[in-house]
């Protein structure tokens, strides 16, 4: 075996995966906080999550079109097409949840459930719709900024590109902000209070509704800057794009232990490591018998391990009876 | 201040309230009194908007409360302190009491938390603790601690010395007169009925989803029928 390769890939593969791991964790926040304050799981914000992605690719071609991609200065670019994304993808989530779920809080639990399924399928195919009639095309490509694509070459079996390092620097605010929020303001405190028990949420005159749109919309705009950062750091994306990493990341949303919001972080990092080495490691240390393609069930065979050691996840806590 | 008219309420089928009558005037302590299942809970429940009633009116200062949500209800100057004390149990005391002044712009929040841990010193000393490790009665005070902290001007509270030792009971019982004596009203929902007629000014007996008795705390203890059913004669 090959010891200083295996060595030598290992600060690239450790790279690689905490920008896969960052992008999970930003979407499974959008799982387990809806799931925290509702106990349900919102199988359309893969779609969500994939909307950023187009905002983002719409504007920057528009920016092309018109001559501005190049002239306007880029960390400009970046920060519009985030908030953009994040804005759209906020706006969605709300709107779903007030038209397919809202009126179906008080059903058995599982039709909300197959309303999500539905949305999801609803907007792939809406997606594709609005872009084939618009752009003629629903596979689209992020346009390039020659800036993201240069390297810094640390040894010479480590580079990092400007865009990986826009996508930790973005991913790594997103989530300080997200703390920040859910921690140290009142707000925070009514969604964790709301996320305990809405009726005694509801007699302190917190309104109930309100907190749970507000879920939404924190969650549908950390799944947008996901979609963005996708988009920039992959570069390809059609309407079918969400569904794959949308379900990793609820994944990752369960291994950290889903309703936990540091669990979705420490989840999506440990998913996004554990796919990372199996894609790298696997061939080698197999001397080839297990390609990368067997990444994602190596990946999820350790996740099941995990689940059957620790069920209620990596941080999940065990729920305290009443007093 | 608060009035309550032929009130109905119903759980699918079963009429949990039948045509429930009662009035608290401003600066009173009433006691509801009545068995498992009389239907005190509800009433309380209804009151603050958990429940719908099927037909009766509430009126509270004179404003009607039919079809008004339990979070604009409380804007209006009512806190319910709901059985079983539903503090939230991840959040610390403090947090706990931030949501009690949610509804609040006003500057005097950090007196009336002063004034809290004045009424429940051990409340102050356990600020950052997560609520969910407070012993059962700290987590009592904390449920009433937090329905102050809205600064209500009628204080609903369901069955406070539920769980609690003598000599806790005792304590709150105590902090009740004294919230009551800053100027709250309180309509009291109890089992204890010794314990309740001992602060209550006048009392309502609930039997099977009706007002059966109603009279001056006094006229209560007295009664032969009370005496024998509910304070253990």
């Amino acid at each position: 075996m090959d010891y200083p390769l295996l060595v030598g890939i290992f600060p690239q593969v450790l790279l690689d995966g905490i920008i896969l791991g960052f992008m999970y964790a930003l979407i499974a926040l959008g799982y387990t906080m809806v799931y925290g304050v509702l106990e349900f799981i919102n199988f359309a914000h893969s779609e969500i999550f994939i909307v950023g992605a187009f905002v983002g690719v719409e504007i920057l071609l528009s920016l092309k079109g018109a001559g501005l991609l190049e002239t306007l200065p880029w960390p400009l670019v970046l920060v519009l097409i985030l908030v953009a994304g994040m804005a759209g993808s906020a706006a969605l989530a709300v709107s779903v949840e007030r038209i397919a779920y809202r009126p179906l809080r008080a059903a058995p639990r599982l039709i909300p459930l197959i309303s999500a399924i539905g949305v999801s399928f609803f907007l792939q195919d809406l997606i594709r719709l609005v872009e084939s009639v618009w752009r003629n095309a629903f596979n689209l490509v992020y346009p390039t900024m020659d800036v993201l694509n240069e390297r810094f070459e640390l040894t010479s079996t480590l580079d990092v590109s400007v865009k990986s390092l826009v996508v930790i620097v973005a991913a790594l605010l997103m989530l300080w902000a997200l703390h920040a929020i859910v921690n140290r303001t009142k707000v925070g405190t009514a969604i964790r209070a709301v996320a305990e028990d809405q009726a005694a949420a509801s007699l302190m005159g917190i309104n109930v509704n309100r907190i749970i749109s507000l879920t939404f919309l924190i969650g549908g705009a950390m799944g947008g800057a996901a979609g963005v950062l996708f988009g920039v750091q992959y570069g390809l994306i059609n309407p079918y794009s969400g569904f794959i990493p949308g379900l990793k990341a609820f994944t990752a949303a369960v291994l950290g232990g889903i309703g936990n919001i540091p669990g979705a972080m420490v989840g999506g990092i440990v998913l996004g490591l554990l796919e990372a080495f199996a894609a790298s490691y696997l061939s080698l240390l197999t001397g080839g018998a297990f390609g990368a393609e067997y990444k994602d069930i190596f990946a999820f065979s350790v996740l099941i391990l995990i689940l059957i050691f620790r069920p209620k996840g990596l941080l999940g806590e065990v729920v305290r009876e009443r007093a | 201040m608060l009035s309550v008219d032929v009130l109905d309420v119903a759980y699918g089928q079963i009429r949990a309230l039948k045509g429930v009558a009662l009035a608290v005037g401003r600066g009173e302590i009433v006691a509801l009194l009545g068995n498992n299942g009389a239907g005190k809970t509800t009433t309380l429940k209804t009151i603050s908007g958990l429940l719908r009633p099927t037909s009766g009116t509430i009126t509270l200062e004179g404003q009607p409360l039919a079809g008004v949500p339990p979070h604009e209800i409380v804007m209006r100057g009512l806190a319910h302190v709901p059985e079983g004390r539903r503090i939230f149990n991840r959040l610390t005391v403090r947090e706990n009491l931030v949501m009690g002044a949610y509804t609040r712009r006003d500057a005097g929040i950090a007196a009336d938390l002063d004034r809290v841990f004045a009424l429940f010193p051990r409340l102050g000393e356990r600020v950052a603790q997560v609520a969910g490790t407070l012993s059962g009665g700290e987590q009592q005070m904390l449920a009433i601690a937090r329905a102050l902290m809205l600064g209500p001007r009628l204080l609903l509270l369901d069955e406070p010395s539920m769980g609690l030792a003598p000599v806790l009971v005792e304590q709150i019982f105590d902090t009740i007169v004294d919230i009551n004596r800053q100027g709250t009203t309180i309509l009291l929902v109890e089992q204890n009925a010794a314990m309740a007629l001992s602060i209550a000014h006048r009392g309502y007996v609930l039997e099977t989803g009706s007002i059966a008795l109603a009279g001056t705390a006094a006229e209560l203890s007295d009664n032969a029928d009370v005496r024998r059913a509910y304070l253990g004669e």
